[in-house]
């Protein structure tokens, strides 16, 4: 299923987002759990699209709900846990309503995922090679020793050296970046289509960062996979995202290109979120800016607004921010944003507040 | 949650539901053919003293179980009244007590010997003829070497040490330490037994003894071939002279009968041993609950212990009538009784130990053992299974079952004690039915002013360190000591002598007789000893319990029986006064 | 690796003897502190009209009236090299390990527990492999089906296995299945001595079912408690992520690593039972290790003691030992390389 070609010329300077052939298709998906105190609302209807070759970063605060939509689409929900409502489609194919058992096999095979510590994310009683081996041979009908030789050459793709020997180590015998290659060889061994790297580089030191997403990238040309990374951290979707997605309390707020995002935010929390990273392309003028507030309770998510107890500009709606949720809507080049600030009131926001402080 | 209210309820109900079932009972199949004679259908005490469903059938195993394990199956190292019972199936003594119900049971009768023993010398010579043609299980004839040999074996108390020891103190010049491995030939008792022929034993003693017989039926005179003998390693394999053989025999696990072809029932007309059974098993340290249980399912045949079924078990047999007619109250030669200790005062006194005879409530006595069940109220001491053995009631125990105050009090003025004394009563600790003899007393004494403090003792050491060891028990002030005393067999030497003669209290402690020293009783009992005429004998063990209990050295309290449980896969049961519970000599198996 | 192994077995040696020194003194110590004297410990051992000559004779004979560490002394010296028994017609070699004759019934006390080991290693085994497959099988469902009318009940059984004593499943079990319906038949029978090994699981089939539902409602409750943790382990995610089937993830993945612990303790309980399955055994009157304890205890019998004890210790050493090097087996971040 193919969207309708967007016909309207690109003006120059400004970058927009492809609605060409979207590989991965989500729409208002909602991932709400019953529990004994309430109803969680974890994602509250989300849309994005992506393209194979492209990547889109999901970037939020703990609670936003970034997880939950990985899980959601790689069918990661134990049954009867979570409702989900929606559509995610992966190539054309509904995930939401396949059976676990369709669902299932297209894991690890169309779409994988990579974890956050690769320590704990990997079983440590199984040598690495038997756990990419098992991934691999669980779509592949071949013999333990080519599904032996395809891992160690997996291990040798990612970059661990000596790979024949690796191969038989134990994941708690690698150093931590050498284990998050290992585990991207896993997920990578039966050529996933769509990749999605949930804080991939978080329990990593800073030097190995890079590295992880330099493999990360130079992956994604050659298998021509999508890629989403989720992460809290702007830095490392400022390397890699081409568009990126800002998520508050299970919304989304801001929806742009990478470049949109850094050089012409539109909304007060992404302004947040770039006013309390330390920049060091920028001088530095004054202290990191805060947000105020804590994040909400998904039980309880404020009316209106979910941010608007922590915005600074919130009064300037009258009265809309508590009691109308804003839809994410294009402002007019691609950029979508979820806020009820007339696109004046932004632009002023920005100009005099956020920009010289940043 | 309440659900999980529901689930327990559940499982609660299920486990009461389980349980009831359980308690229920097997289903005990009807009792014997209908219109037969009266001794085939099952009926409560129906073995008792008398036969029930008579057999000559053979055939069937003999299934038989015990909670602990066997003393010795060495014939010349065994002390149990089971292990004597069960041996007779075995071996084959000079004497043996007769296999027959009742009164009939307490006789003593040839089986090797062709006839009683023939006293001399002032019966400190015996003589007895062997009977030609009784044969080992080997084949080899029986002579009397073999039986000295047996009796000389049975002198090393240093090798076989459980087995009685009344050889060793009536034998003339028996060496200290005799050993008969170290002397072979027996040339060291030549002086105590003699074989003039191989037919012919004759034993010497070192003083009168008229009641040889009852030593003659010792198991351990019982023939033992000396080329066979392997001193403690001889329980493993027992020569046999009995209508069975040893097949399997492991000390601690249990032992296998099967028959001896060699045995020759016409060389045993008198003993009334019927061999009716082909093999005989007995299995040890089986849990007493299982051996109760598995007698009424039907598995088991004979719990050998004899003394009768668990309290729980009696309980429930005695409420359940079809299970009552299951059961035998069998009499044993036991009394359970109370002792004064003369040491003590002011039990030296006759009077103030008068008043504890009226005080006692007998009722309450019996009551500590299970009532009636438990036994009768015994108004002296040798029970009524003894040979010979008069009842009489000086203190008019029956009358005044729970006692008479004022004949009390009365003898308590005349002890000079109107208000009554203190006094400690000592009891064994594991055993409750003491603890509720010691109590009963208490409660009953105090009526008169008699105060008494119950001291339990460890029964492993009560009469080796406690109330058998004179200092301790002087020193403790232990007047009053509850006891028990089963006879070794039921003559009057047996049941009495152990119990009232002043002589064979030790001070080193191990003692037996714990409190009773009267001169006059020690004279009688010599005098018994040397008295052979068999009725004047018994006469004279009466005059013995007469002076005790005039003297009032002992509080007398119930004549013991058991409840024992008469599977429907027996025949030809019956107990006597010889084993006091059911005879295995002469048991069988009911034949479909 | 042999070093390691080396050092252990040395250990356990050492640990052996230290066990059967304090019984050793505790058997004789303890009774000295009371004012017994050596005749008195040996007037058990004698029949009921045993003179005082006769008493001390087998206190001589019985070596009460040497010296503590002598005594031990000549225990430890017929471990190692065996002893001579005068058995009155002759004497025996009692060869190494000689675990001494028999207070009661003088006979030597080696071939007879020897013999019983056999007994309770049926008992134990066959309950073992009950438990253990009931027990981690319905932990592992309970698991799964998390807070399903299922798993309470079944942990609600579980929890009355683990809280009802033996005596009690095994008297209401025989009450049941063997007087009542008469489907077995035990009273002293030893499963050893069946020939036909039917016969021989049908002899312990109560035993096992009694002792294995103890056991298996503990492992039940274990199983189930490590399932739930290890299922909600990053590792088993990626199990599930990397596509495979619920059950390879289950079983391969969750149940390997619950297993663990599980193994660990199992061979803990299993050296422990070794040592007699004492309360199973007087039950079901099994002539096993457990049983022979209760009998020497009650009996005093000082070389029956030390034989069942330094058996039961032996199993319990062992059993750490295997588990500690099976630890390693399983779990390869323990290795020492």
């Amino acid at each position: 299923m193919t969207e309708p070609q967007d016909t309207t010329p690109p003006q120059a300077g400004v970058q927009r987002i492809n609605r060409g052939e979207a590989f991965l298709d989500v729409r208002d998906l909602k991932v709400h759990f019953p529990t004994d105190d309430g109803v969680v609302k974890s994602v509250d209807g989300l849309s994005f699209k992506l393209e194979r070759g492209k990547t889109l970063g999901i970037v939020g605060e703990s609670g936003s709900g970034k997880s939950v939509t990985s899980l959601s689409i790689m069918g990661l929900h134990p049954p009867g846990v979570a409702r989900i409502s929606g559509e995610i489609f992966l190539d054309g194919q509904d995930l939401v309503t396949s059976s676990r058992e369709e669902v299932r096999l297209l894991r690890g095979k169309r779409m994988a995922m990579i974890f956050q510590d690769p320590l704990s994310a990997m079983h440590p009683f199984y040598t690495v090679g038997k756990q990419i081996i098992e991934a691999y041979r669980v779509h592949n009908q071949v013999s333990k020793q080519v599904a032996r030789k395809h891992a160690i050459e997996m291990l040798d793709r990612v970059g661990i050296p000596q790979p024949d020997r690796r191969v038989d180590a134990y994941p708690h015998q690698f150093s931590g970046g050498m284990r998050q290659r290992a585990m991207i060889a896993m997920a990578l061994s039966c050529d996933p289509d769509l990749l999605i790297a949930d804080e991939p580089t978080t329990a990593l030191d800073v030097t190995v960062q890079a590295q992880i997403l330099d493999l990360i990238r130079d992956l994604q040309r050659e298998f021509n996979s999508a890629v989403v990374i989720i992460t809290h951290d702007l830095g490392v979707v400022a390397e890699l995202a081409d568009d990126i997605q800002v998520m508050y309390a299970g919304r989304a707020v801001e929806y742009s290109t990478a470049e949109d995002i850094f050089d012409r935010p539109q909304h007060p929390y992404t302004w947040g979120l770039l006013g309390s990273m330390p920049r060091i392309d920028r001088e530095r003028s004054e202290r990191l800016i805060p947000i105020k507030g804590t994040p909400p309770s998904l039980i309880n998510v404020p009316d209106g607004c979910a941010f608007n107890p922590r915005c600074n500009y919130a009064h300037l709606n009258g009265g809309a921010s508590e009691t109308d949720r804003p839809e994410l809507l294009d402002t007019g080049d691609g950029h979508m944003v979820a806020c009820h600030l007339s696109p004046k009131e932004r632009q002023k926001a920005w100009e005099t507040d956020i920009k010289p402080k940043l | 949650m309440r659900w999980n209210r529901i689930t327990t309820a559940t499982a609660v109900s299920a486990a009461v539901a389980l349980s009831l079932v359980a308690c229920g009972g097997p289903k005990a199949s009807s009792g014997g053919s209908g219109g037969g004679a009266d001794a085939t259908k099952a009926a409560y005490d129906a073995a008792s003293g008398k036969i029930f469903n008579p057999s000559d059938k053979k055939g069937g195993t003999l299934r038989m179980a015990i909670t602990e394990k066997w003393d010795s199956t060495d014939p010349g190292d065994t002390y149990y009244g089971l292990s004597w019972n069960l041996a007779r199936n075995y071996v084959r003594p000079l004497m043996v007590f007769k296999s027959a119900p009742g009164a009939e049971g307490g006789k003593v009768v040839p089986d090797l010997a062709e006839a009683a023993g023939v006293p001399t010398d002032d019966a400190k010579t015996w003589t007895y003829k062997i009977r030609k043609g009784v044969k080992f299980e080997d084949g080899t004839e029986v002579t009397s070497k073999d039986v000295k040999y047996a009796v000389a074996r049975s002198l090393d108390k240093n090798t076989l040490t459980q087995g009685p020891t009344y050889f060793n103190d009536f034998l003339l010049d028996v060496p200290k330490n005799y050993s008969v491995f170290k002397d072979p030939s027996m040339s060291q008792i030549a002086k105590a037994i003699e074989t003039p022929d191989p037919n012919t034993i004759v034993f010497h003693l070192n003083k009168s003894f008229a009641g040889f017989d009852y030593f003659a039926q010792l198991p351990s005179t019982a023939p033992v071939p000396q080329a066979k003998d392997t001193g403690t390693k001889y329980q493993l394999h027992p020569i046999s002279t009995g209508p069975y053989k040893f097949e399997s025999n492991d000390p601690n696990k249990g032992f296998t009968l099967v028959r001896n072809d060699q045995y020759d029932p016409s060389t045993d007309p008198e003993s009334g041993r019927k061999a009716l059974p082909d093999k005989i098993t007995v299995a040890y340290n089986v849990n007493g609950a299982d051996i109760d249980n598995r007698l009424q399912a039907g598995d088991l045949d004979v719990d050998i212990a004899g003394t009768g079924v668990l309290a729980e078990t009696q309980a429930k047999i005695l409420a359940n009538p079809d299970l009552k007619a299951h059961a035998d109250n069998v009499l044993s030669t036991r009394l359970n009784f109370t002792v004064f200790n003369t040491q003590v005062k002011p039990l030296d006194n006759l009077d103030c130990r008068k008043a504890v005879l009226y005080a006692a409530d007998h009722e309450g006595y019996q009551r500590a053992y299970g009532g009636p069940v438990g036994g009768d109220i015994a108004t002296n001491l040798m029970p009524p299974s003894v040979a010979g053995a008069q009842k009489f009631d000086d203190y008019g125990f029956e009358q005044d079952k729970n006692g008479n105050v004022d004949k009390a009090k009365q003898s308590l003025e005349a002890c000079g004690m109107p208000k009554g004394f203190s006094m400690n009563i000592a009891y064994r600790a594991d055993r409750p039915k003491e603890k509720a003899v010691a109590e009963s007393l208490q409660q009953s004494l105090s009526r008169v002013g008699i105060k008494l403090t119950p001291k339990p003792y460890p029964t492993g050491d009560y009469t080796k360190l406690y109330a058998g060891k004179p200092d301790y028990a002087k020193a403790n002030g232990l007047g009053m000591i509850v006891y028990s005393w089963g006879a070794d067999w039921p003559d009057g030497f047996g049941f009495l002598s152990q119990i009232v003669d002043s002589r064979v209290i030790r001070p080193a402690g191990g003692n037996t007789n714990l409190g009773v020293r009267i001169p006059e009783v020690d004279q009688l009992v010599d005098k018994a000893l040397s008295t052979t005429d068999e009725t004047a004998r018994n006469q004279v063990w009466v005059d013995v319990d007469k002076k005790v209990m005039e003297q009032a050295a002992v509080l007398p309290g119930i004549w013991a029986k058991g409840l024992l449980y008469r599977p429907d896969t027996l025949a030809n049961v019956f107990s006597n006064d010889g084993q006091n519970m059911y005879d295995y000599a002469g048991i069988g198996l009911a034949q479909k | 690796m042999f070093a390691y192994l080396v050092r252990r077995v040395i250990g356990a040696v050492i640990l052996l003897f230290i066990v059967t020194a304090v019984t050793f003194s505790i058997f004789f110590l303890v009774p000295k502190l009371g004012g017994a004297t050596a005749d008195d410990l040996a007037s058990r051992y004698v029949g009921k009209s045993a003179g005082v000559e006769q008493i001390h004779n087998t206190a001589v004979k019985l070596g009460f009236t040497d010296p503590l560490y002598k005594q031990y002394g000549r225990f430890v010296k017929g471990l190692v090299v065996g002893a001579d028994y005068d058995y009155g017609a002759g004497i025996e070699r009692c060869p190494a390990p000689c675990f001494g004759y028999s207070f009661l019934t003088q006979q030597p006390v080696w071939p007879d527990l020897v013999s019983r080991i056999p007994v309770t290693a049926s008992l134990a085994g066959g309950a073992a492999f009950i438990w253990l497959i009931t027990g981690v099988g319905t932990g592992v469902i309970s698991a799964l089906r998390r807070g399903s009318v299922l798993d309470r009940s079944l942990m609600s059984v579980a929890l009355a296995g683990v809280s009802l004593p033996i005596f009690f499943t095994g008297l209401l079990s025989l009450s049941i299945f063997s007087y009542g319906l008469g489907w077995t038949q035990q009273g002293g029978v030893n499963p050893l001595d069946e020939t036909n090994p039917f016969w021989w699981a049908y002899d312990l089939l109560l035993p096992w079912v009694t002792l294995a539902f103890l056991y298996a409602a503990a492992y039940a409750r274990l199983t189930r408690a490590g399932m739930l943790e290890t299922l909600n382990e990053d590792y088993v995610r990626t199990a599930r992520a990397k596509g495979l089937t619920e059950r390879t993830v289950v079983i391969k993945h969750g149940l390997r690593s619950a297993l663990t612990p599980i193994l660990t303790i199992f061979g803990l309980d299993l050296g422990l039972l070794m040592g007699g399955a004492i309360l199973t055994e007087t039950t079901f009157s099994l002539p096993g290790i457990g049983q022979y304890a209760i009998i020497a205890l009650r009996a005093n019998d000082l070389p029956k003691v030390l034989g069942v004890t330094l058996v039961a210790a032996f199993f319990i050493v062992l059993a750490n030992l295997v588990v500690d090097l099976l630890y390693a087996v399983v779990d390869p971040r323990v290795r020492i390389s």
